[in-house]
């Protein structure tokens, strides 16, 4: 099964993250990671979300969202260049022994510690799902106590913009 | 520049999009709309339960083809409603329900009779409103009516907070009323490339369904038939879009298709799906439905191309635009082979009616109930056996003159939506077929029926069951019988008249006959009780998740004998 990363430009209106959540439910989909936030223009709002499945599922999924009344265009961005990032608030637990190794591994990774506590640090790391990963394992023997992540997001490389690209098909529609 | 209340804008919104009619049921919260309501010139039509004023609303929208609408206050009267838009939801039928909400400032705190119905109803609706202002009416109601109709049509619902329907607006200009919009042409290479398939098969087949008749294609669609020679089965809501006596119509395909239908199916090379979904109770089990054929689907819905079957060509587009193209771009055709095969087919296994003369019988009640109706008649069921008997034996000859709940499958359909119908058709005669099981589930619109003097004659199928659960237990649990069988059995007639409704009871007959006449000719609502043997079952039946060729029961040969 494929992972997709998929983002869904909706009208910024009342209900619109329950609609487009409740189609997922609804029809059995599945969303492994959410994030939502205003874009540029302040009347559309961007979901981008992680979803997995078979090419069938991948249209379906594309198709129904098309579907809802709120939803501007959904791009998959499967196939094209771009980057991703997520952000992650970790917990650990610290002694004495530990914490020189904590701020050696979090400088290596470029995280930041935020929260510096006799007992415990708490770790703000920004990356890729495959660099997050990573951390977190480094981190697990040290005593890692909470995870809070932020859903993934992402965007093309180079000039090419979601907002663009909508531009362009009416362009080429017209 | 004209000062008006959020109900007032909102029936003038109402009479503005061709509203002639409303169903439904007032209460605290939408009280200010009954208000506004008194003082249209749009007639209401007052249900005894919401669930009858969605039915209503939509036998409104099946027959006219035009968004309907029904008006419920907030809370029950709302959760009463959901029943009637989710089987528009999935019959793809245009419905508006206005529901009255709690003031806005008292939203979210439990308020009496609340209850979130934008929440509940956005998995059910094709779009939904929460109205905020009474200025944002100006721009919800002609976009639900844009909405209801527009490409694959389906149900909105408008809430409406009941101090936003007090609150004071100047109005300087009205909107224009919401149009659906055009609906996408197909493209032409896509065209050229169906008939040239068409054309290269040998056996093809098409399979009409919903679409076509919320397209308003059947008179093309019968141009295509005929100039290309093509057998064309239906779905359940496909039934009269090509007239049943029509020498290519097969009728209704699957669960409770005659065997030779289903079988020539099996045989086709080429299956053209045309505003259909691939339901289940169609396809049998979708992997094994016409197991040598290329599929060319078309519908207007892009998500219904590729949901269950894979098409190999996939048109999304208007099913009425497409037909007039194919028709005109299909070569004609005899199809001799072809014919035969199928004739043959029909003739050695055609659909098995044991005593189509026999007015008890539940062949007999529906075939005479057919031959008494003028050609006009409309005609509704409820859902369970007699629907399924309805639908392999009635003869439809018109798209909008079947109305049965298809995707739901919603028992308590049948008298509300027939309610409907005679007001949308006045003039013209209803019949609802329904059975003991389902007429319970709405059987207070009997008061309503009798109140309208609607001319809609409920035909009973009575046979003390939930017929289609026993023939389930009697077929796939082992004959283990439990909770289909009503002990106490009311008697339907004295209901009937006791709602004010005239009522007649062919078991009770010495000529029942004559008395079907009778009952189906006199004016007004009326209902006949018709005692039908609980041992019937619909024959030939696929098993639930078993494929269409492998059908129990039916046999031509099994009678003979």
């Amino acid at each position: 099964m494929m992972r997709h990363t998929i983002s869904v430009l909706v009208e910024n209106e009342f209900g619109v993250l329950a609609r487009v959540a409740g189609m997922f439910s609804g029809r059995g989909f599945n969303i492994e990671s959410l994030a939502v936030a205003e874009t540029m223009d302040p009347t559309v709002s961007c979901i981008t979300l992680v979803t997995a499945g078979e090419d069938a599922v991948l249209e379906q999924i594309t198709k129904q969202l098309n579907k809802l009344v709120p939803v501007i265009r959904v791009f998959d961005f499967k196939d094209s260049a771009h980057v991703e990032r997520e952000l992650v608030l970790i917990k650990v637990k610290i002694d004495e022994r530990t914490r020189g190794e904590l701020m050696n591994v979090v400088d290596i990774f470029r995280g930041k510690i935020i929260d510096v506590g006799p007992q415990s640090h708490v770790v703000e790391i920004t990356g890729h799902q495959d660099k997050i990963a990573a951390i977190i394992e480094l981190l697990k023997p040290l005593g890692i106590t909470e995870i809070v992540r932020t859903g993934r997001v992402a965007m093309w490389r180079g000039t090419r913009t979601l907002a663009g690209a909508i531009d362009e098909e009416k362009e080429k529609v017209a | 520049m004209k000062r008006m209340t959020g109900a007032e804008l909102m029936l003038r919104l109402l009479e503005r999009q061709g509203v002639g009619t409303i169903a439904g049921i007032p209460g605290g919260c939408n009280l200010p709309l009954y208000d506004a309501l008194r003082a249209s010139r749009i007639r209401h039509v007052l249900a005894r339960h919401e669930q009858g004023a969605g039915f209503i609303a939509q036998g409104m929208a099946r027959v006219t083809g035009r968004p309907a609408v029904c008006f419920a206050t907030s809370g029950p009267g709302a959760t009463n409603l959901l029943t009637a838009i989710a089987d528009a939801k999935l019959d793809s039928i245009p419905l508006v329900a206005v529901t009255g909400q709690v003031p806005r400032a008292m939203i979210g705190t439990d308020a009496f009779q609340e209850i979130d119905t934008y929440g509940l109803t956005v998995p059910i609706t094709k779009h939904n409103f929460l109205v905020r202002s009474a200025a944002e009416l100006l721009d919800v109601v002609p976009a639900a009516f844009r909405i209801a109709a527009s490409g694959r049509p389906g149900p909105i619902v408008i809430d409406v907070p009941k101090d936003v329907q007090n609150e004071a607006v100047d109005i300087d200009v009205l909107p224009a009323p919401g149009r659906p919009d055009p609906p996408p042409p197909p493209r032409a290479e896509d065209v050229a490339r169906a008939a040239a398939m068409i054309d290269a098969a040998e056996r093809p087949v098409l399979l009409i369904g919903a679409g076509v008749v919320a397209a308003d294609a059947a008179q093309t669609l019968r141009r295509l038939v005929d100039k290309a020679a093509l057998p064309t089965a239906t779905t359940l809501l496909g039934l009269g879009a090509l007239p049943h006596d029509h020498p290519r119509c097969l009728g209704m395909v699957g669960m409770h298709a005659a065997r030779s239908t289903n079988m020539v199916l099996e045989e086709c090379d080429l299956l053209v799906g045309l505003g259909i979904r691939f339901d289940d109770r169609a396809t049998g089990k979708a992997a094994e439905f016409c197991p040598g054929a290329r599929i060319v689907h078309v519908d207007i819905d892009a998500s219904e191309l590729g949901k269950i079957k894979t098409p190999t060509l996939g048109i999304r587009a208007d099913v009425g635009a497409t037909l007039r193209a194919l028709a005109a771009a299909v070569a004609p055709a005899s199809r001799p082979a072809w014919t035969r095969r199928i004739a043959r087919l029909r003739a050695e296994h055609p659909l098995v009616m044991r005593a189509p003369d026999d007015p008890l019988d539940p062949y007999g009640i529906i075939r005479h109930t057919a031959a008494v109706l003028p050609p006009d008649a409309i005609v509704t069921t409820d859902v369970g056996q007699h629907q399924m008997w309805a639908a392999q034996a009635f003869p439809c000859s018109r798209p909008r003159q079947w109305l049965t709940s298809g995707g739901l499958g919603t028992m308590g359909f049948g008298l509300p939506a027939a309610i409907g119908a005679a007001l949308a058709a006045p003039g013209r005669p209803v019949v609802c077929f329904s059975g003991d099981g389902s007429l319970l589930m709405n059987v207070q619109e009997l008061a309503t029926a009798a109140e309208e003097n609607v001319d809609v004659k409920v035909v009973l199928l009575n046979n003390a069951h939930l017929g289609l659960v026993r023939q389930h237990q009697e077929l796939f649990f082992g004959g283990r019988y439990h909770a289909s069988r009503f002990h106490a059995e009311p008697d339907f007639p004295a209901i009937a008249r006791g709602f004010g409704v005239r009522a007649w009871d062919l078991g009770a007959v010495v000529d029942p006959r004559a008395t079907l006449a009778e009952a189906l000719a006199a004016p007004g609502p009326g209902l006949v009780n018709v005692p039908i043997d609980a041992a019937e079952n619909v024959y030939p039946m696929v098993p639930p998740g078993g494929a269409n060729r492998d059908m129990i029961g039916g046999e031509l040969h099994a009678t003979a004998c």
